[in-house]
C-alpha cells in the first residue's frame, strides 16, 4: 500500500457555543485506509467527519485534504468537496429528482460532464449498488436501503478520492442494513479511502484498518480492530464495548 | 365464502349519499331544509334576471324593454370594455397580443405536448417584449399614449407585468433576507417590511402624485409605468415572504447534500432548494397572484381606467344611465373566470409536480 497522505488533521478544535465538541484532534489518513469512528452520541464523531468537507467549520488547528488546506477561501472548499463524497444518516436524496437525476446532477453541474456521459456514469454506479432497475423512480418510491444505496451511488458518481459515511445504517430497518453494508464492503475492497462513523462493529472488524473511539470531543483510543476489541486500554472504551457487544 | 362483498345499499347511490351528507340527524335535516329554502329564494330570480327575462339583442337602451338584465349595455360598450380608448385603427395590435397570449396558454394547458419549456420562455420573456412595442409603438408602429390604454387590456397589462416580474424579485428578496451577509439581509428585510407595511392605495397615490415632486423638472415618467412599478414591488414584497416560508420548510439535509456534492450557492438554490420550496408554496403564490389580479382595480383612483373602472365609466354615460347592475355582474363574472382559472391551474400544477414525498 502506498502511504500517500489523504487527510491530515492537526490540533483541530471546535466549539458549539460553550461546548467543546472537538478537542485537539490529530488524525492522519493515508490512501486506501479505512477508518471506523465510534463512540457515544455527542462525542463529536459526526462533527469530525463533517469538518473534513466543511459542512462544519473548525475554529483552530489545520485540516489538509489532499494537499489543500481548508480555509475560508471558497475555492479551497469547492476543490475539496469535489474530491470528497459523503453519505448521510438520513440519505438526503433530492426528492424532486429521479434517482438517475440525483446521480447525474453533480457530475453535470460541478464536473461539467456532458449530459449523456453523466447519465452513463450514473447508470454504471447504480448498477454497482444494484438498483439500476430503479433509476427512473423518485426517492420516495424506494425502500430505505435502496435510498441509501442510491445515495452512495450519487456520491460515487463524482468519482471521489475519499468517502465519508455519517452513520449510514442508523436510520434503516434491520433487514436493510446488510444490503447497505455489503455495498460499503465492496467499496472498501475496491481500495477507496473511507471514514465511517458507525456502530456496526461487525463491519468495523471486517474492513477497518483502524478503529477510533471518541469521547467528549477527544480521540481516546485508536487501534487496529484486533487490538481494539481484544485489548482496549481506555476505561471508557471498555465500558462502551461492553455495552455494545 | 363470498368473493366480492358490496357495501350495504344504504351506503351507496344517491340515496345513501343524501342520507349521509344531508339528513344524517334531525338538526342536519333542518339545516338542509333551510338551505334549500334560501336556494329557492335566490337562484330562480337570479337566473330569470340573468337569462330568461334578459334582453340580448338590440343596439340602444330603447331595446331594453324586458324586466331582466339588459346585456345590450355590455354589448354596445364592448369595445371600450376590452380595449379602453385605444385608437380604433390600431386595435389589431392589441388583438395580436390577445391572440398570442391565448394560444400560448392553451398550448401550455394541453397535456403531453412537446416544447412546453420553449413556449413558457416565449410567454414569460419574449412575449412581454413584443407587447411593449406592439402596445406603445416604436419600430415603425404609431405611438399610442398609455392614457388611452384601458379596459380588460389594461387590467391584463398590469396584472401580467406584476405577475411576471414580481415573482423573480420576490425570490431574490427572500434569498436576500436569509442571506448570511448582514448588509444584504438588512436591506432585503427593510425593503420587504416597508412595502408590506403600506396599503396599495397609498403606494399608487405616492407613485402618481408624490413621485413627480422628487423628479427634476422636465423629467416626466409615464403614469402607467409608475403604477406598474408600485404594483410590482408591492406584490414582490408579499411573494418574498411566501417564498421565505417555503425556504424555511426545507430540511437542513438538502442544503448539506448539495454542499457536499460541491454545488455552489446559486446552483444549490436553482437546482435543489428553490424547485422544492416553490413547489410547497404554489397555493400561496397563486393566492398572491389572484390578490394582485383583483388589486389592479385600485388603479382607478389614480385615473387609469382598468376593466372595472371602464365599466363604471360607461355606466355614467347619459345614454346608459341605470345599467350599473349589468356592468358589475359582468365584471364580477369575468374576474371570477380569471381567478378561478388560476386557482385550477395551481391545483393541476401541484398534482403534476407531486413526486410522492
Amino acid at each position: 500500500m502506498t502511504s500517500e497522505t489523504m487527510i491530515e488533521m492537526s490540533s483541530v478544535h471546535k466549539w458549539f457555543g460553550e461546548l467543546h465538541v472537538l478537542n485537539d484532534i490529530n488524525l492522519k489518513v493515508v490512501k486506501g485506509e479505512k477508518i471506523v469512528i465510534c463512540g457515544p452520541s455527542g462525542s463529536g464523531k459526526s462533527t469530525l467527519i463533517r469538518c473534513i468537507n466543511r459542512l462544519e467549520e473548525h475554529q483552530r488547528g489545520e485540516i489538509v485534504v489532499e494537499g489543500t488546506e481548508l480555509t475560508n477561501d471558497n475555492r479551497s472548499v469547492e476543490k475539496i468537496r469535489g474530491e470528497v463524497g459523503m453519505v448521510f444518516q438520513q440519505f438526503n436524496l433530492f426528492p424532486h429528482l429521479s434517482i438517475l437525476d440525483n446521480c447525474s446532477l453533480a457530475p453535470i453541474w460541478v464536473r461539467k460532464l456532458p449530459k449523456v456521459e453523466a447519465r452513463e456514469k450514473a447508470m454504471k454506479y447504480l448498477k454497482r449498488v444494484q438498483i439500476d432497475d430503479q433509476a427512473h423512480k423518485y426517492p420516495a418510491q424506494l425502500s430505505g436501503g435502496q435510498q441509501q444505496r442510491a445515495a452512495i451511488a450519487r456520491a460515487l458518481c463524482m468519482e471521489p478520492r475519499i468517502m465519508l459515511f455519517d452513520e449510514p445504517t442508523s436510520a434503516l430497518d434491520p433487514e436493510m442494513i446488510k444490503e447497505v453494508l455489503d455495498v460499503m464492503v465492496g467499496l472498501a475492497e475496491g481500495g477507496m479511502t473511507m471514514l465511517v462513523v458507525t456502530h456496526e462493529m461487525g463491519f468495523a472488524k471486517e474492513v477497518a484498518d483502524k478503529i477510533i473511539f471518541m469521547d467528549e470531543g477527544q480521540i481516546v483510543e485508536s487501534k487496529n480492530p484486533t487490538d481494539f476489541f481484544s485489548n482496549p486500554e481506555n476505561e471508557r472504551t471498555k465500558t462502551f464495548l461492553s455495552q455494545i457487544l | 365464502m363470498s368473493k366480492n362483498i358490496t357495501p350495504p345499499v344504504i351506503e351507496i347511490g344517491i340515496i345513501g349519499w343524501l342520507r349521509k351528507n344531508l339528513f344524517s340527524t334531525w338538526y342536519n335535516t333542518i339545516l338542509t331544509l333551510i338551505g334549500l329554502y334560501f336556494i329557492y329564494l335566490i337562484i330562480p330570480p337570479l337566473l330569470s334576471w340573468i337569462f330568461f327575462d334578459a334582453t340580448f339583442s338590440g343596439t340602444t337602451r330603447a331595446d331594453c324593454t324586458s324586466s331582466g338584465a339588459c346585456w345590450v349595455f355590455i354589448k354596445q360598450n364592448m369595445k371600450l370594455i376590452i380595449y379602453g380608448l385605444y385608437p380604433s385603427d390600431e386595435l389589431w395590435r392589441v388583438n395580436i397580443a390577445y391572440f398570442l397570449l391565448t394560444v400560448s396558454i392553451v398550448y401550455l394547458l394541453v397535456p403531453n405536448l412537446k416544447y412546453k419549456g420553449v413556449v413558457g420562455i416565449f410567454l414569460l420573456v419574449i412575449f412581454p417584449i413584443i407587447c411593449v412595442f406592439l402596445f406603445s409603438g416604436g419600430l415603425g408602429l404609431e405611438n399610442v399614449e398609455t392614457r388611452l390604454w384601458g379596459g380588460l387590456f389594461l387590467t391584463l397589462v398590469i396584472a401580467g407585468v406584476g405577475i411576471v416580474l414580481s415573482l423573480p424579485i420576490g425570490i431574490m428578496l427572500a434569498l436576500g433576507r436569509r442571506s448570511k451577509l448582514p448588509v444584504v439581509s438588512l436591506l432585503s428585510t427593510i425593503f420587504i417590511e416597508v412595502w408590506r407595511g403600506v396599503p396599495l392605495i397609498t403606494v399608487l397615490f405616492m407613485a402618481s402624485n408624490m413621485f413627480p415632486l422628487f423628479m427634476p423638472e422636465g423629467v416626466n415618467f409615464d403614469k402607467l409605468i409608475r403604477a406598474l412599478i408600485g404594483v410590482m414591488f408591492f406584490s414582490a414584497a408579499y411573494l418574498a415572504e411566501v417564498v421565505r416560508g417555503g425556504l424555511q420548510a426545507m430540511p437542513k439535509g438538502q442544503y448539506e447534500a448539495s454542499q457536499a456534492a460541491g454545488l455552489t450557492y446559486w446552483k444549490m438554490m436553482a437546482l435543489i432548494i428553490l424547485p422544492q420550496s416553490l413547489k410547497v408554496v404554489i397555493p400561496a403564490i397563486i393566492g398572491s397572484f389572484i390578490a394582485l389580479f383583483k388589486d389592479t382595480t385600485l388603479v382607478l383612483i389614480i385615473g387609469l381606467f382598468d376593466f372595472l373602472g371602464i365599466i363604471q365609466f360607461v355606466g355614467t354615460n347619459p345614454d346608459w344611465l341605470g345599467f350599473s347592475h349589468e356592468g358589475y355582474v359582468f365584471a364580477a363574472a369575468i374576474f371570477w373566470v380569471f381567478c378561478f382559472g388560476m386557482s385550477r391551474y395551481s391545483q393541476r400544477l401541484e398534482k403534476k409536480l407531486d413526486t410522492g414525498n
